[in-house]
């Protein structure tokens, strides 16, 4: 089992990487085997990132280098400067980790029922590994450089699955514009490497935080950093591909391409504190941060109310939830030079940020997985053409209000608990920003009582009176996900305690970042 | 391990869950001593529209754009121009990105 531990940072990444291409040599012996496979390597993943989390939490961060006598040696013997590849978990990595398992996971065995009609299964689930190799590198490399090629890798099977139902007119339209953003974001950070690489000759993040000066050069790698992954995550006023390429990507990509967009919000904040830390002028990027999350917030609530397509709705309301963690953990780096406001204050807010993450990631996922189920069952997604849907999908319903209400800050579920620790520590530092965190909240509850209104009450209509539930797959992965969020709702307190706060922790704590690498 | 705190939070989700069934308890008490005189299937429960003929549920339903219609007409101002931000050609939104960072970068020139 310690073996298991220690190449635990590898083998998350090296078997969704290994499957994805086994996959495609499977599939043309058996449809079952394949499908046993994908969800066999993925649950094997959670169990390793759980295992992993586990250690961390026990032992602290943990640091895995390719090719070493040992994993733990980061610096060759002769050399000053770490050269190898090399994997830097944190508490913060693993958390991003955590909630990438275990998305993908629902999202997989929600596929199986989901695109069983589609042909060429075998590339779909070939992509859907990649992605999730793909996000898992990039939450657990502590190589700038690797961390483009996973990006990469993210990206581009992302888009073939956005792609992927090439029946529908409009997918190929999203999966086209995801590709070209993802590519000018990649490009850009890139970019910022080759500034980086010039100026210290160096890719290591650990090795670069420590050497950095915050040049003139380096702050154009910043603000290109910053605006890149920006638009990665889905940040207004760079949001404007999300809604058109979530609404039109199956059901269960769509929640992955959520955690994807998350991983780039955790790329962000990487660059912030663990690459330039204390270095930057953490007020004017704080506030920069701060203002990115209070335009999603705002935009993407009242964007929200205007949708009648009902998965171009949840996009918007995606981009309002990403606002929250932006402004939370922008307080954080705002008052990451003043110790006071940051132990009064700062680490709350930032706990409650990346609290609010793992819930944004759970109750948006679940739903779009339920979007996915009306679009399966009705044949639309067009709220204008739905009406009296409870009374023959009963679960859906019921789920459906759940992530709903859980979205909309409802107490006792998730939302609830990492909005009130959001709006607490942010009223201490704005309390002008809290106020406006909670009207969006409201007006999110009223986006959600149109989607519930239009879709699942009322008089059944003719047209769905001899509809049912989905299969079965499909309704487990739902409800693992409401399990997930009924349980975090109900011990919040156990939650960030065990993961919010140490990865609040881990960001905030360069040193000890740069010291695993460098510094022994 | 249930319960939150920070600052002037307590947040304890079981206790809120405890008086939640408590209320909920108290409110089917009071529902349940009301009137008995209710029947299921009977003219009692159809819909009364001031004696007119009532339409099909289809039309009936009242549909998702018509939803906060006068909200949206009140916003018209803020709506108009935000709506029209949102083109779907992707080349406007390589411009927003070009832009923003252009300005990041000025701004962080500037201030730092």
């Amino acid at each position: 089992m310690d073996k298991l531990v220690i190449h635990s940072p590898i083998l998350i990444i090296a078997i969704p990487l290994l499957a994805a291409f086994l996959t495609l040599l499977i599939g043309r012996v058996s449809e079952k085997a394949r499908n046993v496979l994908v969800v066999v390597s993925l649950v094997f993943v959670e169990f390793l990132v759980l295992l992993l989390a586990r250690d961390i939490h026990l032992n602290g961060l943990r640091v895995y280098t390719l090719g070493a006598v040992s994993p733990g040696l980061a610096i060759p013997e002769h050399y000053m400067v770490p050269v190898r590849i090399i994997l830097q978990v944190d508490a913060m990595s693993i958390f991003m980790g955590i909630i990438a398992a275990t998305v993908s996971l629902a999202a997989a065995i929600y596929s199986l029922s989901f695109m069983k009609e589609e042909t060429g299964q075998d590339s779909f689930y070939t992509l859907l590994l990649l992605l999730v190799a793909g996000m898992l590198g990039i939450v657990f490399t502590g190589d700038l450089f690797n961390l483009f090629v996973f990006l990469e890798i993210a990206a581009i099977s992302g888009a073939g699955l956005v792609a992927f139902r090439i029946r529908f007119a409009d997918t190929a339209e999203g999966g086209f514009k995801y590709l070209v953003i993802s590519s000018v974001a990649a490009l850009v950070v890139l970019f910022s490497i080759g500034i980086f690489y010039a100026q210290y000759n160096l890719l290591n993040i650990a090795a670069l935080g420590q050497v950095i000066q915050y040049t003139m050069l380096d702050k154009v790698a910043l603000a290109f950093l910053v605006i890149a992954f920006a638009m990665k995550l889905g940040s207004v006023p760079l949001h404007m591909w999300v809604p058109d390429t979530y609404a039109v990507a199956p059901a269960s990509i769509t929640a992955m391409l959520l955690v994807s967009s998350q991983i780039c919000m955790y790329a962000l904040f990487r660059t912030c504190f663990s690459l330039y830390g204390v270095t930057l002028n953490t007020v004017t990027v704080g506030w920069i941060v701060i203002i990115l999350g209070m335009l999603s917030m705002f935009v993407g609530v009242t964007m929200a109310v205007l949708q009648t397509d009902v998965k171009r709705l949840i996009a918007y309301n995606c981009i309002c939830e990403s606002g929250y963690i932006l402004l939370a953990v922008g307080v954080g780096l705002a008052v990451l030079g003043q110790p006071e406001a940051l132990s009064t204050y700062g680490i709350a807010a930032m706990s409650g940020g990346i609290f609010h993450m793992i819930n944004h990631a759970l109750f948006e996922g679940l739903l779009f997985l339920a979007a996915g189920v009306l679009f399966y069952r009705a044949g639309t997604r067009n709220l204008n053409e739905m009406g009296g849907l409870a009374h023959n999908m009963k679960l859906t319903s019921i789920l459906f209000l759940l992530g709903a209400l859980a979205s909309s800050g409802i107490p006792p579920f998730n939302g609830f608990a990492s909005k009130l620790l959001i709006y607490e520590s942010v009223y201490q530092f704005n309390p002008i920003l809290a106020i406006i965190g909670i009207i969006v909240s409201i007006i999110t509850l009223a986006i959600f009582v149109k989607a519930f209104f239009s879709a699942f009450t009322g008089q059944v209509l003719p047209k769905y009176k001899d509809v049912r539930e989905a299969p079965k797959l499909m309704m487990i992965s739902m409800i693992i996900l409401s399990i997930i969020i009924v349980f975090f709702g109900l011990f919040p307190g156990l939650i960030v305690d065990w993961l919010a706060h140490p990865a609040a922790d881990a960001l905030i704590n360069q040193a000890e970042y740069i010291n695993a690498v460098v510094g022994g | 391990m249930a319960a939150l705190e920070f600052g002037y939070i307590f947040w304890n989700p079981i206790v809120w869950v405890i008086a939640f069934v408590v209320v909920m308890a108290v409110a089917y008490f009071l529902r349940s001593r009301g009137q008995k005189k209710y029947k299921k299937d009977t003219a009692q429960t159809q819909i009364f529209l001031c004696g007119e003929e009532v339409p099909e549920a289809e039309r009936r339903h009242v549909k998702a754009h018509n939803v906060y219609w006068g909200l949206l007409q009140t916003l018209k101002g803020y709506y108009n121009p935000t709506t029209k931000a949102h083109t779907g050609i992707i080349n406007d939104y390589i411009i927003w990105f070009t832009a923003i960072a252009a300005a990041t970068a000025v701004i962080l020139f500037i201030v730092s």
